[in-house]
C-alpha cells in the first residue's frame, strides 16, 4: 500500500510552502517558479493552499521562537508520508544569525527534512533540481 | 545656525549641542524635559519623529530620540540619560502615536519603562521569552545555551 | 499560451496568534489588532560581533526586496560618522542600483496587487517583466537577488562599458511594458472600482503616526529622502516625485507604477553622466563618534544609526526598516470598510510579503474567515464587479 502511495507522490506533488522569519529572498524565487520562465507544470508541481492536501513541504527561513510552534504544527497536518525541502542556507544551517537570541536549532532539530537546497537565494534552477531529486529519492 | 537651532538655544540655554555636520544635530538633553522640547519640535515646527535608539552605557542607559526636519534633510537627535538602577523616562505615546511601537521595542530589550505608555507590552519577542532578560544589555549572557533554556523550558 | 492553474501561496492559520487580526462585525471591519515578531532574528543583536565590513551582508538579508536599500543606508551611516569621501563614479553605481531595485519591488508590489484583487493575469505579466531586471542585477554583480554591491568607501563591482547598450535595451523594453500596464490599470473600470476611496488614511493620522515612502506621498505629505537630504548622486539629475492627496489605494498604486518611470528617467542619466574614476576609497579606520545614514526603500525611508569608539567593531547599530513606521497605520486604513476590502488595504502600504498573508478575520473571539477565505471574498467582489460592468 506504501509503495503504490509513493508511486502517487511522484506523478504529480502537491506542495505547500511553509515560512519561518525568512527575509522572503527565498520566498520569492520560489513563486518565480511559477512564472511563465521557469515552467515547472511539466513536473506536475502545484501549489496548494492547505498543508491538509500536500504531499511536500517547502520550509524557508530561520527558525524562530515565535514561529517554531507553527511550523511544528502545519508538519503534523501534513498527512504522512510527505516529504520536506528546506529551501535556503537558513534552512541548512542557521546562517549568520546562529549568534542570535531569538533562533532556535536547524531544522532537523525538530523535523526530518529529505532534501536541503543550500544557497542565499538558491537560484530557481537549483529549486527545480532540489525538487526533482526529492522526487527522485522516493 | 539654523532657524531651529537658534530658537533651541534661546528657549533651552542649558543644552548642550553638537554639530557633527550642518545635516546631524545632537542635542544633549536632561531627561525631565523629554515631554517639552519633543512638543516644541513635533507641534511648533512639524517635525518628524523618525525612531528612537536605546543604549547601554557605563553612565545609564542611553535614549536617543532621532527628529527629522524633511524641509531641509537635517535631523535633530535629542539625547537623554536615565540612571541604570530607575530606568524610567516620560512616554511621548499617548500624544504621539509614532512612538508608540519604539517604546515598546525598547522596554523589552533593555527594560526602560516609559511611563505613562498606553500599551506597554511585549512587541518582538515570543511570549514565552523571559521577563527579566533584557537582550540587549551588556550584563546578558550570550553563552547561555539559549536552545537548551528553551527545551527546558517547553518542557515544563 | 499555457495556462498555469492560478494557485496562490495561502497560509491559513488556524488557533494561531495572527499576525494581522481583524476584529468584524457582520460584514464590516471593526478593528484590527497586528501582531509581529515572526521575522525578528535579532540584527542589532549580532552587529556588535561583527566587523564593519562584515555587516553589509548581514543587513542584506533584512528584507529580500530591499535588499539594496540596507546596505546602502549602513555604508552611509560609518562613512558619516568616520568622515569618509566616496569617489563620483561610486556614488553614479550606486544610484543605479537603487533605482533598479525600486523598479523591480514595484513591479513586484503590483503583481501581488494584481493577485489579491483576482486578475492573476496582471500576477503573471508584472513578474515576467521583473525577469529582465533581475538579469540585470546578475550580469553586473553576479547574483540575481543580494548581490552585495555596497562596501564602506565604495561599491564592489564596476559597470563595464560593454553592458550600458544593454541596460538601455532592457530599460527600453521595461519602460514599454510598464506603459501599457499603467494604462491597464488604470482605464480598467472594475479596478478603479475596487481601489478608488478604499483604505483611506487621512493626512493628519499619517503626520501622526510618521509614516513614510509611498504611503505618506499617497496622503499628501510630500516627503523623499532623495530630494529632501540627497545623497549619491541624486542631487545631479532630474526627477520629479509623486504626490496625491486622496490617500487611499488607488492613489498608492498609481505613486508605485508613475515611480517606475522615474526610475528609468533617473537610471537613463546617471548611465549618460557616469564619470570615469576609482570605484572605492581606502578607508583605514573608522574614527570614534555616531553617523546616521538614510536612503529611500521602495517601501520608504531606512535609517541606520552607527555609533563608533575607535575599534572594529560598532558599539551600536540601530536599524529601523519602512514598514515599522507604515503597519501601525493600518489600524486606521482599514477600519469601516468591508471584509472583501480588507485583504487589499493591508496589502496597500507594501510590507514584507510574508506577513500580508498571515491574516485572519475574527468576530466575537472566534475565528470567522481565514487568510485564504479573505483572499478569496477580495476575488468575489471582483466577479461581482465584473458582471455589473459588462451589464452596463
Amino acid at each position: 500500500m506504501r509503495d503504490l502511495k509513493l508511486w502517487g507522490l511522484k506523478k504529480s506533488p502537491w506542495v505547500f510552502h511553509v515560512a519561518a522569519a525568512s527575509c522572503n529572498n527565498c520566498d520569492i524565487e520560489i513563486l518565480d517558479v511559477l512564472t511563465p520562465r521557469f515552467d515547472v507544470e511539466r513536473f506536475g508541481i502545484v501549489l496548494v493552499g492547505s498543508p491538509r492536501h500536500a504531499d511536500a513541504l517547502l520550509v524557508t527561513g530561520v527558525l524562530n521562537r515565535k514561529s517554531l510552534p507553527r511550523v511544528l504544527r502545519v508538519y503534523e497536518q501534513t498527512p504522512k508520508p510527505c516529504l520536506v525541502i528546506g529551501v535556503g542556507t537558513c534552512t541548512c544551517s542557521k546562517h549568520m544569525f546562529r549568534a542570535s537570541y531569538n533562533t532556535v536549532g536547524p531544522y532537523d532539530k525538530y523535523i526530518p527534512v529529505d532534501v536541503f537546497i543550500p544557497g542565499c537565494p538558491p537560484k530557481p534552477e537549483a529549486i527545480i533540481l532540489g525538487v526533482v531529486k526529492a522526487l527522485n529519492k522516493l | 545656525m539654523s532657524q531651529i537651532e537658534q530658537e533651541l538655544t534661546n528657549k533651552f540655554p542649558e543644552l548642550k549641542i553638537y554639530e557633527h555636520n550642518p545635516k546631524r544635530l545632537y542635542i544633549t538633553i536632561p531627561k525631565e524635559k523629554i515631554t517639552e522640547i519633543s512638543k516644541f519640535l513635533f507641534e511648533v515646527h512639524g517635525l518628524r519623529l523618525s525612531t528612537c535608539t536605546g543604549i547601554d552605557t557605563r553612565d545609564g542607559f542611553e535614549i536617543l530620540y532621532h527628529f527629522s526636519d524633511d524641509k531641509t534633510g537635517t535631523y535633530y537627535t535629542l539625547k537623554a540619560l536615565v540612571p541604570k538602577d530607575e530606568p524610567k523616562i516620560d512616554s511621548l505615546a499617548p500624544w504621539l502615536p509614532a512612538a508608540n511601537w519604539i517604546e515598546r521595542e525598547m522596554h523589552e530589550l533593555l527594560g526602560i519603562e516609559f511611563v505613562g505608555h498606553p500599551n506597554p507590552a511585549p512587541l518582538l519577542t515570543a511570549e514565552d521569552w523571559p521577563k527579566e532578560k533584557y537582550p540587549l544589555r551588556r550584563d546578558f549572557a550570550p553563552d547561555l545555551t539559549m536552545e537548551d533554556d528553551f527545551q527546558e523550558y517547553k518542557e515544563s | 499560451m499555457r495556462k498555469i492553474v492560478p494557485i496562490g501561496p495561502y497560509h491559513p492559520l488556524q488557533e494561531e496568534p495572527e499576525f494581522f487580526k481583524l476584529i468584524v462585525e457582520g460584514e464590516k471591519v471593526v478593528g484590527l489588532e497586528i501582531n509581529i515578531g515572526y521575522n525578528h532574528r535579532g540584527h542589532e543583536f549580532i552587529s556588535p560581533k561583527m566587523t564593519y565590513d562584515q555587516i553589509p551582508y548581514l543587513v542584506e538579508r533584512i528584507c529580500g526586496i530591499c535588499s539594496n536599500s540596507h546596505p546602502l543606508a549602513y555604508v552611509m551611516a560609518v562613512e558619516d560618522c568616520a568622515h569618509i569621501q566616496v569617489p563620483e563614479r561610486a556614488q553614479y553605481i550606486r544610484t543605479i542600483n537603487h533605482e533598479l531595485e525600486r523598479l523591480h519591488s514595484h513591479l513586484l508590489w503590483v503583481g501581488l496587487a494584481g493577485h489579491f484583487i483576482g486578475y492573476n493575469t496582471i500576477w503573471m505579466w508584472s513578474w515576467r517583466y521583473r525577469e529582465p531586471v533581475l538579469d540585470l542585477f546578475e550580469m553586473i554583480t553576479g547574483n540575481r537577488n543580494h548581490y552585495a554591491m555596497n562596501k564602506v568607501g565604495g561599491v564592489r563591482h564596476n559597470i563595464k562599458d560593454d553592458q550600458m547598450p544593454i541596460i538601455e535595451k532592457v530599460l527600453l523594453e521595461v519602460e514599454t511594458k510598464v506603459n501599457m500596464l499603467t494604462k491597464a490599470v488604470l482605464d480598467d473600470p472594475v479596478l478603479r472600482a475596487r481601489l478608488e476611496n478604499v483604505g483611506i488614511l487621512p493626512k493628519k493620522d499619517a503626520i501622526a503616526l510618521g509614516v513614510v515612502g509611498p504611503t505618506a506621498r499617497a496622503s499628501g505629505i510630500a516627503i523623499d529622502v532623495r530630494k529632501d537630504d540627497p545623497h549619491c548622486a541624486y542631487d545631479k539629475v532630474n526627477f520629479d516625485i509623486v504626490v496625491f492627496e486622496e490617500g487611499d489605494i488607488l492613489a498608492k498604486a498609481k505613486i508605485r507604477l508613475l515611480e517606475c518611470f522615474e526610475s528609468i528617467k533617473i537610471i537613463r542619466q546617471c548611465l549618460r553622466q557616469l564619470p570615469d574614476g576609482e570605484i572605492e576609497s581606502r578607508v583605514e579606520e573608522i574614527s570614534p563618534g555616531e553617523g546616521i545614514g538614510r536612503t529611500e526603500a521602495p517601501r520608504g525611508e531606512v535609517f541606520h544609526y552607527i555609533r563608533s569608539d575607535g575599534k572594529n567593531t560598532p558599539v551600536r547599530h540601530k536599524i529601523r526598516a519602512p514598514s515599522f513606521m507604515n503597519l501601525p497605520s493600518n489600524e486606521i486604513a482599514v477600519k469601516g470598510y468591508s471584509i472583501a476590502d480588507a485583504a487589499l488595504c493591508l496589502a496597500a502600504i507594501d510590507p514584507c510579503y510574508c506577513c500580508t498573508e498571515r491574516m485572519a478575520a475574527f468576530e466575537n473571539n472566534k475565528l470567522k474567515y481565514s487568510g485564504k477565505e479573505l483572499i478569496e471574498l477580495s476575488i468575489q467582489k471582483t466577479e461581482q464587479l465584473k458582471k455589473r460592468f459588462n451589464r452596463l
